[in-house]
């Protein structure tokens, strides 16, 4: 009996001991040399998305079937060449439901597969039906894909990061861009779909906001008629110049149409000879598939090369979330969601990705601040914010709602 | 070659005599934009000529004996050889894809260039002009390094933000230092003590030492009434007795002047536009910055810290390296 108590003292104080050397030769040393394979951390992020097959105006146009899993799966893999080094392996898991489903049981598999971080391209009320369990479960979401204001506004979450800009950052980066050209006169033509009304909601916003005039705006109704057809183009050739025939003079046409309805159909078909922007024309992304500033050219071709295509918006959005997470796993040495979590949150946070300085989050609804390019189908024809737009925090909080208007309370 | 020491000597002693740089280097500035080499006196600061070279030429440097000029043409995804005597491309180099950055092993055999497109570290052998080895390193490698006494190569890698130290014996990684954001330069000391790597969105230049391979000081810049994003180290050198370093800040138009013992930014020198790598001349009386987006250089007099002058070369110039004769 004392014989098998002594045993049995001995083995419980071998642990800590053991452990003890362990530590001791891992804490000092270099990062190499202590990642071994038994070792390795498997961190798993998941891709929950909305998805079916999408029209557009142009064919050019339709969304890759692998638009943002493919920035996500791209990153995954920067992170796993980092992670080589110091003993950690990352892991996507995509789940699809359709647009309108009920996104909670794909959630709940994921959950149990020990997915801790999802990338959600899904639609605000699909965000929101998952937000709470996630929060509960201590998963970090990022929205990916959604830019609806009011999930940074009066339906913010406190585990909700976003990598997305908001409608209102986009509409304010195009406003100062024609500011800055002196072209303040502008006339609004928007979809009558939901998404085409909030956009041009967020560019009415941003005209107050930095001095341009909507002198004029007109709705185009959708009458469910065919994306594309062999002969459409000759009646869309005498539509469009009666559509904005009405408008006062103006320095731009401004077109809000998500929906893809008629938007694409404006430029060079106008009644006076002027340019277009919004959805079609010069348009505000995220992204643009032909930057090359500030390194760009390194992600464009790793991207192009992994996925046989150019590099969209929602991929630079899921790319920088999953990168996000990855800095987060190198920088604390880590996969404690936890620990995670705080880096990520912490005031000195920031991430790089190719727009020509560090990404920081606004702290009050967790948005991603990021610079907005400028560009027709072809190249970026500029970044915004523009030279002279000035901010007391940073010049990229003059994009979109600022701290002193938001209605977010983090929860 | 005796002879040509003789002649050297004799040119030191006459320029030490006058107490001016009386001795003329030829800079080598690469214009990243126009697919040119400029050519410029370090005494009469002018243009001499103007070389055209593959596309996209970013990363320079020359030969020890200053014969020949290695430069990266990255949209070629090839490195050229210019021969200084005539200014003609007289060969090239097998560099991998899209070569952005080199360095030259203090022995003059081996150049180790950075492949931003494929995560790899080429080892290229300069007498058989083949390549030696490939070593596997981090996201977009940029930065190259050498120690002075040869032995350890330091490359960085601009999205996993490590600094990783190559042992040029094995060509294996040794280390893996976690540096800022986007490290795109590493400058050892002469006395092997330190390697400076500087993280351009991060805004800091970590000092790494050598012995134990940790991040012993990060250095951090400040300019008043520049906004903190817009300070952007890039390109670093160190002078020879070790006691100062240059750091080029990007976008923030400026040289910081440090000191390299107490890591003290002692100094802020205006030069141009975005600017990006830095060259001493070999008397080291002079540095020179090259500042993309305004199209010239700037001579800065390393005595006095003050820019001398400024001089137009061709469309966005990015590197830059002085002829050691």
């Amino acid at each position: 009996m004392p014989r098998f108590l002594i045993l049995f003292i001995s083995a419980l104080l071998a642990v800590p001991s053991l452990s003890g050397a362990v530590a001791q030769e891992s804490s000092p040393g270099p990062a190499e040399k202590t990642a071994t394979a038994k070792q390795v951390l498997e961190i798993k992020l998941g891709y929950l998305r909305a998805y079916a097959p999408q029209l557009a105006l142009s064919v050019l146009d339709v969304p890759p079937r692998d638009e943002g899993v493919a920035g996500a799966k791209v990153a995954i893999g920067d992170n796993n060449t980092t992670g080589r080094f110091l003993g950690q392996k990352f892991t996507l898991d995509v789940s699809e439901v359709k647009p309108d489903a009920d996104v909670v049981p794909a959630f709940t598999d994921m959950m149990s597969k020990g997915v801790l971080y999802i990338l959600a391209d899904l639609s605000a009320a699909q965000l929101l039906s998952i937000a709470d369990l996630a929060r509960d479960r201590g998963i970090l979401i990022f929205n990916v894909g959604s830019t609806d204001d009011r999930l940074r506004e009066e339906d913010c979450r406190a585990n909700v990061f976003h990598t997305a800009p908001t409608r209102t950052m986009l509409a304010d980066g195009l406003a100062q861009y024609l500011i800055w050209k002196q072209w303040r006169r502008w006339v609004l033509a928007y979809g009558s779909h939901e998404p085409d009304k909030l956009f041009a909601d967020a560019l009415r916003r941003a005209a107050t906001r930095f001095g341009g005039e909507i002198v004029a705006q007109k709705e185009f109704t959708d009458t469910g008629t065919a994306r594309r057809t062999d002969t459409g183009v000759v009646q869309i050739q005498r539509q469009m110049p009666v559509f904005t025939q009405n408008f006062p003079d103006h320095d731009v046409l401004l077109v809000a149409d998500e929906s893809e309805v008629f938007g694409s159909y404006v430029p060079f078909r106008t009644w006076i000879p002027r340019p277009v922007a919004g959805t079609a024309g010069l348009i505000p992304s995220a992204w643009h598939p032909a930057s090359e500033q500030w390194g760009g050219t390194q992600i464009q071709n790793r991207f192009a090369k992994a996925n046989g295509r150019r590099m969209l918006s929602k991929d630079m959005a899921a790319w920088t979330a999953a990168r996000i997470v990855g800095d987060a796993a190198t920088r604390t040495q880590s996969a404690d969601p936890e620990k995670l979590a705080a880096f990520i949150r912490a005031d000195d946070f920031s991430i790089a990705a190719f727009k020509g300085q560090r990404l920081t989050f606004r702290r009050w609804n967790w948005q991603l601040r990021q610079p907005i390019f400028l560009g027709d189908g072809r190249s970026v024809v500029s970044t915004s914010p523009q030279e002279g737009f000035l901010h007391q925090v940073s010049e990229l909080d003059t994009l979109g709602i600022d701290q002193s208007e938001t209605q977010c309370a983090l929860q | 070659m005796l002879r040509r020491l003789t002649l050297l000597s004799a040119g030191l002693v006459v320029a030490a005599g006058m107490g001016s740089p009386a001795f003329a280097y030829m800079v080598y500035v690469s214009n990243e934009k126009d697919n040119t080499v400029t050519v410029v006196d370090s005494t009469t600061m002018q243009v001499v000529r103007t070389i055209d070279v593959g596309q996209r030429p970013r990363g320079i440097t020359i030969s020890h004996d200053g014969k020949f000029i290695y430069l990266c043409a990255s949209d070629d995804d090839t490195i050229e050889i210019i021969d200084t005597a005539t200014s003609e491309i007289v060969g090239t180099l097998p560099s991998g894809p899209d070569p952005e950055l080199f360095v030259l092993s203090p022995d003059g055999q081996t150049l180790y260039v950075a492949n931003e497109d494929d995560n790899l570290v080429t080892v290229i052998d300069l007498e058989s002009k083949s390549v030696a080895m490939e070593v596997p390193v981090g996201v977009e490698p940029e930065g190259m390094g050498i120690s002075p006494d040869g032995k350890s190569l330091v490359n960085t890698s601009e999205t996993t933000n490590m600094a990783h130290f190559i042992d040029t014996e094995t060509h294996e990684i040794t280390d893996n230092i976690l540096v800022d954001a986007r490290p795109r330069f590493a400058e050892f000391k002469p006395d092997n003590s330190e390697v400076w790597v500087s993280a351009e969105i991060g805004g800091t230049v970590s000092v790494i030492d050598n012995a134990s391979r940790e991040v012993k000081h990060k250095i951090t810049f400040e300019i008043p009434g520049l906004r903190a994003e817009a300070i952007q180290p890039v390109g670093v050198r160190i002078t020879a007795d070790g006691k100062k370093a240059y750091v080029a800040l990007g976008p923030a138009n400026r040289v910081a002047v440090v000191n390299a013992e107490t890591y003290e930014v002692e100094k802020y020198v205006l030069v141009g536009q975005r600017v990006w790598q830095l060259a001493f001349t070999p008397d080291q009386k002079t540095i020179i910055s090259t500042n993309g987006v305004s199209n010239d250089i700037t001579f800065i007099d390393v005595a006095t810290d003050e820019a001398v002058q400024s001089v137009t070369v061709g469309a966005l110039p990015w590197g830059v390296v002085v002829s050691p004769n």
